[in-house]
């Protein structure tokens, strides 16, 4: 590396980066970062709030507004999930996916969206595999936009899932976040964390709660920069010294579509990173294991793993619902329109 | 034949070593004389010819500019620019003389389009030089014709949009256009390392999830080259590095020059003002190729352009249409628009913040790229040489607004930035092409 080849010979004040114009919305919730300690709070209260709320009350709160979702991705959790918050709540939802639209013929991302908008959408829920489309499609429609995931880029809604079940089962009864409420803890992430949008969103949003994150997985996969991220971001590529340190461990899928021709040995990447009842046992025999989906059994974990005593997938999975409830209400609270008083 | 007088400014042509007030006479396309204020011969006394005079009181006359490195997408694909609007954008930004790569549609990679380009039917405000394709349809396999070419007007070869590629070819071509005193210009990427990429390697291209092109995918190839200027040193062969983006492609081309190869390299506004910070949430006027790189491949640009070892500044003016660019980042075309921000930019970072002395500042926007293209009269205004010049208040400041420019496209990353130094006129061989209020 030569970029210091030249010393600068004075201070050269270049031009300033401006500052973002995003989100232009208040309701949209495109990244992680963009939620203040209070925000998270009132989401985390009201995703308890809304779950335990009578359903037949509950389907007022929304009732007959319009939520889109746009999906270019195929999708079973995020998909389903922000369909039944928003149902949940009595939205009328439509789902628009790439492969029965108008984007198989071409429309883009632009115009797809104005045209939600033209038929009555109030917010959009974005699925996309291209990294920053959630910003385009907020720019372009000045809508809510909620990122349900966007290429290798983000997943805001997974990372305050992911959030709640941790409090769930470290801070029982905690809702209301500081800085301090995870000091002490420590979360490893494993595995594809390069193409993942998990990842990013959990290094976004934990350490900001004082939790300290290691990432742990091969070069391939976790270059050395990720600790660049954010403050309290670790690489730690001994997988049982990183579990020894956790509370709880997150796996992730190695995405075989986004590899782009990297050539992976999965038998060498089983024998150091796939959390075995073994590894789980001797290393980390308290810890919580999680998983954003989907899973594949006898890769990154075993099967007696993902079905065992420390497995808590399938309650992440429900957190989704209350998750996406509470964002879902924020994108359309204090802009109602039509008969919505 | 018409004439005009430019009389009261302040003349500065670096390359004739002139740096004071001065009057000009024009006529029939060229400098015919140039005398202290009020001191015009041929426009005095009872011969006195009928010349239309422009106030230049208060302003800085200098040699047109050139832009060694412009797209114009004639033929081909008009819609993003034409080679009339283009060279009115060019005009508008002091530029009296552009080469326009051959990445076209189709490449330029024969004597009749390099002719075409140049022909009075395409309405260009001011004169195109063509560069021509090094291979066939730039496809890095087979060399052209380069003395034909040359004949037709071709003023270098390049491959640039794609570089060329396979040692055996690149080395094929810096041999036989050194035989016909041609320079090349090479867009140094190892394609092979930027494969999907969308922006600069590093921790911004991972915070946003894009895939990042490293900067040895630059600094490799311009390695290699100099090794191969090095091997036909002996035929005089010429490298230019277009686009220069990383500290370690400049570090190679110094060195280069040490040792007596004639390698030498441009750098364009954008990539020694911005940084990949600048790509903010996906901003598709951020997205070029090279790419924004880092703040030390930044500041390493802005010290070669004050040591002298960058040889010019060119734009790589890259029109694309709106709807081209409104689309996902990865998506997007590379390329932004340059010809009427690069005097301002130039002027208002390079002169009046890093102090790069005026006379300097010009020098790489007209004389230096005028002679690295072996343009013969252009970039000076001595006597005899072409009436190509740029009268401009060097104080003045303005905002640039792209909806108000003249290309077709408006892809610029510096709408609403401040310029300094307001183009007045324009002029291209002895008629004003452009004139601002």
């Amino acid at each position: 590396m030569n970029a210091a080849a030249t010393p600068a010979r004075r201070q050269l004040h270049p031009p300033p980066v401006p500052a973002s114009p995003f989100p232009y919305h208040p309701g949209s919730l495109l990244s992680a970062s963009d939620l203040s300690l209070d925000e998270i709070s009132q989401i985390l209260t009201r995703s308890t709030a809304l779950e335990n709320q009578d359903p037949l009350t509950r389907d007022r709160i929304l009732a007959k507004r319009r939520v889109a979702l746009l999906f270019y991705e195929s999708s079973t959790r995020t998909r389903t999930s922000f369909e039944l918050a928003a149902k949940g709540l009595g939205a009328d939802t439509t789902l628009v996916s790439s492969l029965s639209s108008s984007i198989e013929k071409g429309e883009s991302l632009k115009d797809t969206g104005l045209t939600l908008r033209a038929l009555g959408a109030e917010a959009i829920i974005l699925r996309h595999n291209s990294s920053g489309a959630p910003w385009l499609l907020e720019a372009e429609t000045r809508l809510p936009v909620l990122n349900a995931g966007d290429g290798m880029h983000e997943h805001p809604t997974q990372a305050l899932l992911d959030l709640r079940t941790i409090l769930a089962h470290l801070r029982p009864g905690v809702e209301t976040v500081t800085t301090e409420t995870l000091t002490g803890v420590t979360i490893t992430i494993v595995g594809d964390i390069l193409h993942s949008r998990v990842a990013r969103s959990n290094m976004l949003l934990l350490p900001r709660l004082g939790a300290r994150v290691l990432l742990c997985g091969p070069k391939e996969l976790l270059p050395e920069l990720a600790a660049q991220t954010g403050p309290r971001i670790i690489i730690e590529r001994n997988f049982e010294a990183a579990l020894r340190q956790s509370q709880a461990v997150m796996m992730l899928r190695i995405q075989a579509e986004r590899l782009a021709g990297l050539q992976l040995d999965l038998e060498e990447y089983k024998a150091n990173y796939q959390l075995t009842g073994q590894r789980l046992a001797t290393q980390a025999p308290a810890a919580i294991v999680m998983h954003p989906g989907p899973i594949i059994r006898g890769l990154e974990v075993t099967a007696g793993v993902a079905d065992g005593p420390q497995s808590v997938i399938l309650e992440q999975v429900k957190n989704g619902v209350a998750i996406r409830m509470a964002v879902v209400e924020r994108a359309l609270a204090g802009d109602a329109q039509g008969g919505r008083a | 034949m018409s004439a005009l007088v430019i009389r009261g400014g302040h003349l500065i042509d670096p390359a004739a070593g002139v740096d004071g007030l001065k009057d000009l006479l024009l006529k029939a396309g060229h400098v015919a004389e140039i005398a202290s204020p009020g001191k015009l011969k041929q426009t005095n006394g009872a011969n006195g010819m009928d010349a239309a005079v422009l106030d230049a009181t208060g302003l800085t006359v200098a040699p047109g500019l050139i832009d060694m490195h412009v797209h114009l997408r004639e033929p081909g694909q008009g819609y993003k620019e034409t080679i009339a609007t283009g060279t009115a954008a060019a005009a508008a930004g002091g530029f009296t003389g552009v080469a326009a790569m051959p990445n076209t549609r189709p490449v330029n990679d024969s004597p009749e389009i390099t002719r075409w380009m140049q022909s009075a039917d395409r309405g260009a405000a001011i004169r195109v030089f063509p560069i021509a394709a090094a291979t066939r349809g730039s496809k890095g396999e087979a060399i052209n014709d380069f003395a034909a070419l040359k004949s037709a007007g071709a003023v270098a070869v390049s491959d640039d949009g794609l570089p060329i590629l396979k040692d055996g070819i690149m080395r094929e071509t810096l041999a036989a256009a050194a035989r016909v005193g041609l320079s090349v210009i090479q867009h140094a990427e190892d394609t092979r390392m930027t494969q999907g990429a969308s922006m600069n390697a590093g921790p911004t291209a991972f915070r946003l999830g894009l895939r990042g092109w490293p900067n040895e995918a630059e600094s490799s190839i311009v390695e290699r080259d100099i090794r191969l200027v090095q091997e036909l040193r002996d035929a005089r062969a010429h490298l230019h590095v277009a686009h220069t983006s990383t500290a370690a492609a400049l570090s190679a081309v110094r060195q280069a020059r040490r040792n007596g190869l004639r390698v030498t390299c441009e750098v364009a506004p954008h990539h020694f003002l911005l940084t990949d910070e600048h790509v903010g949430l996906y901003n598709t006027n951020a997205k070029m190729c090279p790419p924004l790189r880092s703040a030390a491949d930044r500041d390493a640009m802005i010290e070669a352009i004050l040591d002298g070892v960058v040889d010019a500044i060119a734009t790589d003016h890259a029109p694309h249409a709106v709807h081209e660019k409104e689309v996902e980042f990865e998506n997007a075309p590379n390329g932004i628009t340059g010809l009427e921000t690069a005097l301002g930019l130039s002027l208002r970072w390079l002169h009046k913040e890093w102090k790069l002395p005026l006379g300097r500042v010009l020098s790489l926007l007209s004389a230096q790229p005028a002679a690295l293209l072996n343009l013969k009269g252009r970039g000076t205004l001595t006597v005899g040489s072409f009436a190509d010049v740029v009268v401009f208040d060097p104080k003045a400041e303005w905002t640039y607004r792209a909806r108000d420019t003249r290309s077709k496209s408006r892809n610029t990353p510096f709408d609403g930035w401040t310029m300094q130094g307001k183009v007045r006129w324009t002029i291209s061989e002895g008629c004003v092409v452009y004139e601002s209020a």
